[in-house]
C-alpha cells in the first residue's frame, strides 16, 4: 500500500533506511543557550556570549519565541581579527563596556564553538581583566560541538557553585538548596511553593521565576526582580542539603556542591508526574523531618482521584515521547503511572544513562518491544512512527509536523514550544503540573474522538 | 530601574559613547550616519550573522536540500524559521546537519560532510543541495569548496558550497552576498547551454512570506506578464536554472539582492528596477513602473484597470483605520532599509507620526534617503541595542512599533503596541489588500482594549 504523503516531511521515505551521519530534523540544540537560560536565573545578571553575535542573536531570539519576554545577552562580536589572534581582547573589551554601559551585578560568561577551537583560555583572560570593585564575573566553557543545551545548563549551574558558592563554617540545618535543571518559570515558581509548603528555608538556583514571566508594568527594567542572588548562591555552601532535580541538568552542580562545600546531594528526577512528585516530597520530609502539610495531601488525593476519573480515556494507549531527558524520563515514568504505553521514548541530547533508565522503568511495568534512543533525531523518532503508528505524540513544537504528516494527537511539552503561548507560565512540576498534564493529554484524545466520531457515535457526555 | 538612570545620562543621544554616530536626528544635523561598524564587543545588539544572512535568502528554494555543515545549533536555530510558503515540495522544512563533534573539530569536517552528502544523494535525490559553511568549519579550514566539487562530480548532482562563516565581519548583508554567489552558481548556464530569453520577469528579494509572492503573481498575470521565477520565495532548482531567459528582474529586498541584479545584467544584460509591493502607493507605483518597461498599450490598460479597481475597494477600509490612527506616534526597527522606508511611507498613509527609524544593515546613501523622508526631530538609528531602542521609545512616546521578534517582548513591556514586519509575521502584508491587512494590525495592536486594563493596574486612569 502507498501512502499518500501530505505536504510536510516528504523526506522521509517509503521504506525503512538506516540513518548514520548528521542530523535530519534535531532534536537538540548547542549548549551556549542552555548556558544562558542558566544565567538570566541569577539575579541581576547579564549573559554574555564569547562569539561571533550571530550565535548571541540566535539564541535570544530562540528563548524569546519561547518565553515570549525580553532576552538580553551581550556578545564578544567576533570578526576575522578576534578569530585569528584569539579572543582575549574582545573578551576585556566586552567586560569593559559591559560594566559601563548596562551595569549588571553579574556577568555569566560562556563560550562557542568559535571561541573553543581558537581556545581562548577564559580564567587567565578574566585574570588580566578589569572588572569593577562589587561585581562578579562567572564563566563556563560550552563547546557547541559536545553535549546539547541541556550539558551548557548544567554547566552553567556549575559555574555558579565554582565561583559562589561558599561554606563559611556556620552550617543552616533547616536550609535545603533546590537545582530545578532545565524548566518553565512557572514550574520554578510551584517548586518554590512547595518547599515553601513544607515549611523548610531554600535556596533555589538559577530561578528564572520573575525574570521570563515578569509582568506588564509598562516600566521595562533591564534586570527584573527575579533571580538567586549572588549572596543566595553564596549561601548555598552553607545549607544542609541539595535537591538535584534531573540528572543531566543538575546533578554536576549538586556533586561540585558536595565536595568542595560538604553539602550532601540527593539526585532526584523532576518532579513531574505522581511518583516524582511524592519522592521530591518525601525526600525533604525525611531529611528535615517536617510534616507534610494537610494542603499538599488535598492536592495528591485529587490527582489520585481525577486518575481514576479519567484513566478510562488513556489507559492501554501507546505514546511517543521526544525531548530533553530529564524531562523525558520523569513524563514516562507518569505516562506508566497512568497506564499508557510509551512505545518510542527519544532525546537529542547524548548519554546512555538516559537509555538504561527508560528501559529500567519500562522492564518494571512489564513494556516490551518499546524503542529507546538517546542522541536520535526526529528523523528517526518519524521513521519508528511511519512502521508503526502510535495514539499519542508528547514532545516540543519540533513534533508538530509528524502530527500533522501522520494525523497523530500531540501534547506539547518540554523546551521550546514556540508556537503556543502561557505554557512558561503553567507548571507541569508538582502536583498541579500532574493535573495540568491529565487534562492535556485526555483532552487531546477526546478532542481526537469527537473529531473522528461519525454522526451516530458522536456523544455529548464522554 | 535605577541601573539605567546611569545610562540615560551618559550620552546626548547614545548609551555608549562610541556609538553616538550611529544616530542621527533628521533634519537637524548635516552628518552621514555611520553604519558600516562591526558592532561594539559586549554590546548586546540585535544584529544577526553572516551564516544567518546566508540562511534566510537561499532556504526557501523549496526542493533543494540545505545541508549546514558545523555543530549543531546553527541548523536548529534556522529551521524552518522564515515562514516561506511553498507551493510544491517541502524539502526545504527540513533541517539537515553534519552534526559536528569534538573529533570532528580537531580531525577535520570534511569526510562526514562528504558522508552527509552521499547519504542525502543516496536518499532523497535533491536536485541541489546547498552545503552551509559556519563558524568553526570556516576556522579550522574544512576545505568545503573541494568536497563540494568532488561530490558533484560523484553524483552527478549541484551540490553547492556557501560561504557563510558567521565571524566574518559585516553582519547579515555579507551572508547576503555569499547566498547571492551561490545561487549565481547554480544559474550560471554550463559550456553550450542556452536559456531563451522570454518576456517574464524574475522578481528578486521575495520570500513568498505569507504567500505574498503569489499576490504579486496574481496582479502580474492580470496585467499580462508572467514571473519567471522569484528569489527565491517558493523557487525550484529547476525554476532558477531558467532564471537568466527573463527580460527584466524587479527588485524588492535591495539588501540582499541588488548585486544578483546587477549580476545579471552584466551577464545575461537583464536590466533591473526597484519595486515594493508594501503599501497601497508603492504597489501601485510598482505595478505602472513595470507596465512602462513592456511599453503595451494592453498591458497599460489592463494596470491602471487593476489599480483603480483595487484602489476603490481598500479606499474605504483604509480609511475606517486611519481615523482611528491618525496622529497616533510609530516606529520603526526593521533589518533592511528598504523595508523602512515603505513602512515609512505606509504609516504616512495612515496619518501616522514616525519619530523613529532604525534597522540592522542599512547603508549610509539609505539612511540619508530616510532621513529626508522623516520629519524634522524623528530619530534615524543604525544597529541600535535594546537600551537604545527603550530611551527613545519612551521619550519620544511612542504608541505602536514597528519590527521583529526580539523587539515585540521589548515594545510590550513598555505597553507600546507592535506589528511584526519579519519572519514572524504570518500574513500576507503586500498589495492592496495587504495594506489593508497591515493597517488592522496596527490598529489592533494600538488600540486594544488590554492597554487600558493595564493602566487600571498601575492606579492612572
Amino acid at each position: 500500500m502507498t501512502r499518500e504523503v501530505r505536504t510536510m516531511l516528504e523526506c522521509i521515505p517509503e521504506t525503512p533506511v538506516q540513518h548514520t551521519t548528521g542530523k535530519i530534523n534535531p532534536a537538540k540544540t548547542c549548549q551556549p543557550i542552555g548556558a544562558m537560560y542558566a544565567a538570566l536565573g541569577i539575579h541581576g545578571c547579564l549573559p554574555h556570549s564569547h562569539g561571533s553575535q550571530g550565535c548571541c542573536a540566535y539564541h535570544r531570539m530562540h528563548l524569546t519565541r519561547h518565553f515570549r519576554d525580553p532576552v538580553l545577552a551581550s556578545s564578544s562580536s567576533f570578526t576575522e581579527g578576534a578569530s585569528v589572534f584569539g579572543g582575549a581582547a574582545n573578551l576585556k573589551t566586552s567586560i569593559k563596556n559591559v560594566f559601563a554601559i548596562y551595569n549588571p551585578e553579574v556577568m555569566a560568561i560562556h563560550t562557542t564553538c568559535l571561541s573553543e577551537t581558537i581556545g581562548d583560555d577564559i580564567p587567565n583572560i578574566l585574570k588580566q581583566a578589569d572588572i569593577p570593585e562589587g561585581k562578579t564575573v562567572i564563566h563556563v566553557n560550552t563547546p557547541s560541538y559536545q553535549g546539547s543545551h541541556i550539558t551548557g545548563f548544567s554547566g552553567m549551574c556549575k559555574a555558579m557553585v565554582n565561583y559562589l558558592s561558599q561554606s563559611d563554617g556556620t552550617p543552616q540545618k533547616d536550609q535545603v538548596n533546590i537545582l530545578p535543571g532545565f524548566v518553565n518559570p512557572g514550574d520554578m515558581r510551584e517548586i518554590r511553593r512547595i518547599v515553601t509548603e513544607l515549611g523548610v528555608k531554600m535556596i533555589m538556583f538559577p530561578d528564572t521565576a520573575g525574570v521570563l514571566d515578569a509582568p506588564l508594568t509598562s516600566r521595562y527594567q533591564m534586570y527584573p526582580d527575579g533571580g538567586a542572588t549572588v549572596a543566595e548562591i553564596r549561601n548555598a555552601g552553607n545549607s544542609a542539603l541539595t535537591i538535584a532535580l534531573g540528572a543531566f541538568a543538575s546533578n554536576d552542580a549538586a556533586g561540585l556542591l558536595q565536595e568542595k562545600c560538604g553539602v550532601t546531594g540527593i539526585p532526584k528526577k523532576l518532579p513531574i508526574g505522581l511518583k516524582a512528585t511524592d519522592e521530591f516530597i518525601m525526600a525533604i520530609k525525611d531529611w528535615f523531618g517536617v510534616e507534610v502539610p494537610a494542603s499538599l495531601t488535598l492536592e495528591r488525593g485529587q490527582v489520585v482521584d481525577t486518575l481514576i476519573d479519567t484513566n478510562i480515556h488513556y489507559q492501554g494507549k501507546t505514546v511517543a515521547i521526544f525531548g530533553d531527558p530529564d524531562h523525558v524520563i520523569a513524563m514516562t515514568e507518569f505516562l506508566l503511572t497512568m497506564g499508557m504505553v510509551p512505545k518510542y521514548v527519544l532525546t537529542g541530547t547524548p548519554g546512555k544513562a538516559f537509555e538504561t533508565e527508560i528501559r529500567k522503568m519500562l522492564d518494571v511495568a512489564g513494556i516490551t518491544g518499546s524503542r529507546v534512543k538517546a542522541e536520535g533525531d526526529l528523523f528517526d523518532l518519524h521513521q519508528w512512527i511511519r512502521e508503526e503508528n502510535v495514539d499519542l505524540l508528547i514532545g516540543t513544537t519540533y513534533g508538530k509536523y509528524i502530527a500533522r504528516n501522520e494525523d497523530v494527537p500531540f501534547v506539547r511539552f518540554g523546551f521550546p514550544i514556540l508556537d503556543r503561548a502561557v505554557h512558561p507560565l503553567m507548571p507541569v512540576v508538582g502536583y498541579r503540573g500532574c493535573l495540568r498534564l491529565i487534562e492535556q493529554i485526555s483532552n487531546a484524545l477526546l478532542d481526537r474522538r469527537d473529531r473522528d466520531s461519525l454522526d451516530e457515535d458522536y456523544e455529548l457526555i464522554l | 530601574m535605577e541601573d539605567l538612570c546611569a545610562l540615560r545620562t551618559a550620552g546626548t543621544a547614545a548609551c555608549i559613547s562610541e556609538r553616538e554616530q550611529s544616530i542621527i536626528t533628521a533634519g537637524r544635523n548635516k552628518t552621514s550616519i555611520a553604519c558600516t561598524t562591526d558592532s561594539l564587543a559586549g554590546s548586546v545588539s540585535q544584529r544577526a550573522c553572516v551564516f544567518c544572512g546566508a540562511r534566510v535568502v537561499l532556504n526557501p528554494v523549496t526542493d533543494a536540500v540545505h545541508l549546514v555543515h558545523g555543530p549543531i545549533g546553527c541548523a536548529t536555530y534556522t529551521w524552518d524559521i522564515r515562514g516561506s510558503l511553498s507551493s510544491g515540495s517541502e524539502m526545504y522544512r527540513n533541517s539537515f546537519s553534519t552534526d559536528m563533534k569534538e573529533r570532528d573539530v580537531v580531525f577535520g569536517g570534511e569526510k562526514k560532510l562528504a558522508a552527509c552528502i552521499d547519504e542525502i544523494v543516496e536518499k532523497y535525490h535533491p536536485p541541489a543541495i546547498f552545503v552551509y559553511a559556519t563558524c568553526v568549519t570556516g576556522m579550522i579550514g574544512d576545505d568545503i569548496l573541494a568536497v563540494c566539487k568532488e561530490a558533484s562530480h560523484r553524483h552527478g548532482t549541484e551540490v553547492i558550497p556557501v560561504e557563510s562563516s558567521g565571524f566574518i565581519s559585516g553582519n547579515k548583508v555579507v551572508g547576503y552576498r555569499a547566498a547571492a554567489e551561490a545561487l549565481l552558481r547554480l544559474i550560471t548556464p554550463g559550456d553550450g547551454e542556452q536559456i531563451e530569453k522570454t518576456r517574464k520577469l524574475n522578481f528578486l528579494g521575495e520570500y513568498n512570506l505569507g504567500g505574498e509572492k503569489w499576490l504579486a503573481g496574481r496582479y502580474l498575470r492580470e496585467m499580462g506578464i508572467e514571473i519567471n521565477v522569484a528569489f527565491t520565495g517558493d523557487s525550484t532548482v529547476a525554476a532558477l536554472k531558467q532564471a537568466p531567459g527573463a527580460c527584466l528582474n524587479i527588485v524588492q529586498c535591495t539588501g540582499s539582492m541588488h548585486w544578483v541584479a546587477m549580476q545579471f545584467e552584466e551577464k545575461f544584460g537583464t536590466p533591473f528596477m526597484d519595486v515594493t509591493f508594501f503599501g497601497a502607493d508603492n504597489t501601485a507605483e510598482s505595478l505602472r513602473k513595470i507596465a512602462r518597461f513592456y511599453d503595451d498599450p494592453e498591458i497599460t490598460r489592463r494596470t491602471e484597470a487593476l489599480i483603480g479597481r483595487e484602489m476603490a475597494c481598500i479606499r474605504p477600509e483604509i480609511e475606517r483605520y486611519r481615523r482611528k490612527l491618525v496622529g497616533k506616534r510609530a516606529a520603526i526597527y526593521v533589518g533592511g532599509a528598504y523595508k523602512a522606508a515603505a513602512l515609512i511611507r505606509q504609516l504616512r498613509e495612515l496619518d501616522m507620526e514616525i519619530v523613529l527609524t532604525g534597522t540592522q544593515t542599512g547603508k549610509v546613501e539609505e539612511y540619508d534617503a530616510i532621513s529626508r523622508m522623516l520629519d524634522e526631530g524623528a530619530i534615524v538609528i543604525d544597529d541600535a541595542n535594546p537600551a537604545e531602542l527603550e530611551k527613545f521609545l519612551q521619550e519620544k512616546n511612542v504608541d505602536i512599533m514597528v519590527g521583529g521578534v526580539k523587539e515585540r517582548v521589548l515594545a510590550y513591556k513598555l505597553g507600546i503596541g507592535f506589528v511584526d514586519h519579519n519572519h514572524d509575521r504570518k500574513e500576507c502584508l503586500a498589495g492592496f489588500w495587504g495594506a489593508v491587512t497591515f493597517a488592522r494590525d496596527v490598529y489592533i495592536t494600538t488600540c486594544s482594549p488590554v492597554w487600558k486594563h493595564l493602566k487600571d493596574a498601575q492606579g492612572v486612569a
